[in-house]
């Protein structure tokens, strides 16, 4: 692998990995919401 | 073709050996059909009687478009080889070598589960069930079975487009009745007279990789026939919910005035006998398929309408309104 690929694996590696952290933030945030909801309706 | 094999598609080696962009598996999820089917999904929502809270409404949202993803990427996955054999397609992840034929499958897996999962225990089981349901409906009996295999395929397709607003009604009143059955029969009748239309002035690539589609092996003469026949079964259809007393005279009257419309558009369609590349300009058809989607449009957003201005007494409820509707 030449360092312009080394580079883009990990540019790539990278931006995958932000938007799995960004999408598991989200959902915390989402079953805590659904959470309060849920109790607020019963 | 086996119904639980794939036809192998060879795989570019070296494009593989890069780590998929996550903007390749946004792709999988087909993000432009998803939109019709976040509308019609937010639509069943807020004309179905009865409240729901905000953040569960757009979870249940959010569940069906995740499961209209996940089904999306199955299907990527299991028409890769056909999509590299059409033009339009061929530059998908899946046939372009961007990402793995295993990851597209698993990806679309994940997604389907989860979002079954999460409709389930935010919202309910019933919602959960229809959505399992869907997704099996356009992955399995659709795009592995009945596509390949039958010319009808658009009417079964439709089906699976038709879903959306069924489980966002189910989620808020947690029961099938007639409003929301009427709601998936709108969407089912609405999509042949669509896509034929389309199918009568866009040449595709379906009959080169093997796809019956109805233009192709019955003739013109026939898909006009069919587009005839579901136009006249998708008016009654169409005008039900106000027959039946589930809306007011709001919607009532928008449908009446939309199916006429459509019936008067489809008429010459179904008259005539151009044939696609025969240099007759195909302004009929190119009309009627341009109108289908502002109809489907204005048709949802009048039951929202309607609902809306009944929630807030501007208008009398529905004859039947209240009851079993």
């Amino acid at each position: 692998m030449t360092p312009e690929e080394e580079a883009e694996y990990k540019r790539r590696q990278r931006s995958r990995n932000l938007v799995v952290a960004g999408a598991l933030v989200f959902f915390v945030v989402l079953f805590y919401a659904i959470t309060i909801a849920r109790l607020g309706s019963q | 073709m086996s119904l639980l094999t794939p036809q192998p598609m060879p795989q570019p080696s070296g494009a593989t050996a890069m780590p998929a962009e996550w903007r390749d598996f946004f792709t999988l999820t087909k993000p432009r059909v998803m939109t019709l089917v976040i509308f019609t999904a937010i639509c069943g929502l807020l004309a179905a009687p009865g409240s729901i809270h905000p953040v569960l409404g757009f979870t249940a949202v959010l569940a069906i478009a995740m499961g209209a993803g996940g089904s999306a990427a199955l299907n990527h996955w299991w028409e890769a080889d056909l999509d590299a054999g059409m033009k339009r397609t061929a530059n998908r992840p899946l046939p372009a070598g961007r990402l793995r034929r295993e990851d597209a499958r698993d990806f679309g897996m994940f997604l389907s589960g989860v979002s079954v999962c999460l409709m389930g225990v935010a919202i309910g089981w019933l919602a959960a069930s229809l959505l399992l349901f869907a997704i099996i409906y356009y992955a399995v009996i659709y795009t592995m079975w009945l596509k390949p295999t039958t010319p009808q395929n658009i009417v079964i397709g439709g089906g699976s487009g038709a879903f959306p607003p069924l489980i966002g009604w189910v989620a808020v009143t947690g029961e099938i009745t007639a409003m929301p059955v009427l709601l998936f029969a709108i969407i089912f009748f609405w999509t042949p007279p669509h896509f034929w239309a389309l199918a009568l002035f866009v040449k595709t690539d379906y009959a080169k990789v093997g796809i019956p589609m109805l233009p192709v092996v019955a003739g013109e003469r026939v898909t006009r026939n069919h587009i005839w026949i579901y136009t006249l079964a998708l008016a009654p259809i169409a005008i039900a919910p106000w027959l039946i007393g589930g809306t007011s005279w709001v919607y009532g009257s928008i449908s009446v005035a939309l199916s006429l419309l459509f019936i008067a558009l489809a008429l010459p369609v179904a008259r005539r006998n151009a044939v696609m590349g025969a240099g007759v300009p195909m302004a009929e058809e190119k009309r009627l398929f341009k109108f289908s989607i502002v109809y489907l449009f204005v048709l949802f957003a009048a039951l929202v309408a309607d609902r809306a201005l009944e929630t807030s007494n501007i208008i009398g409820p529905g004859l039947l309104a209240g009851g079993v509707f």
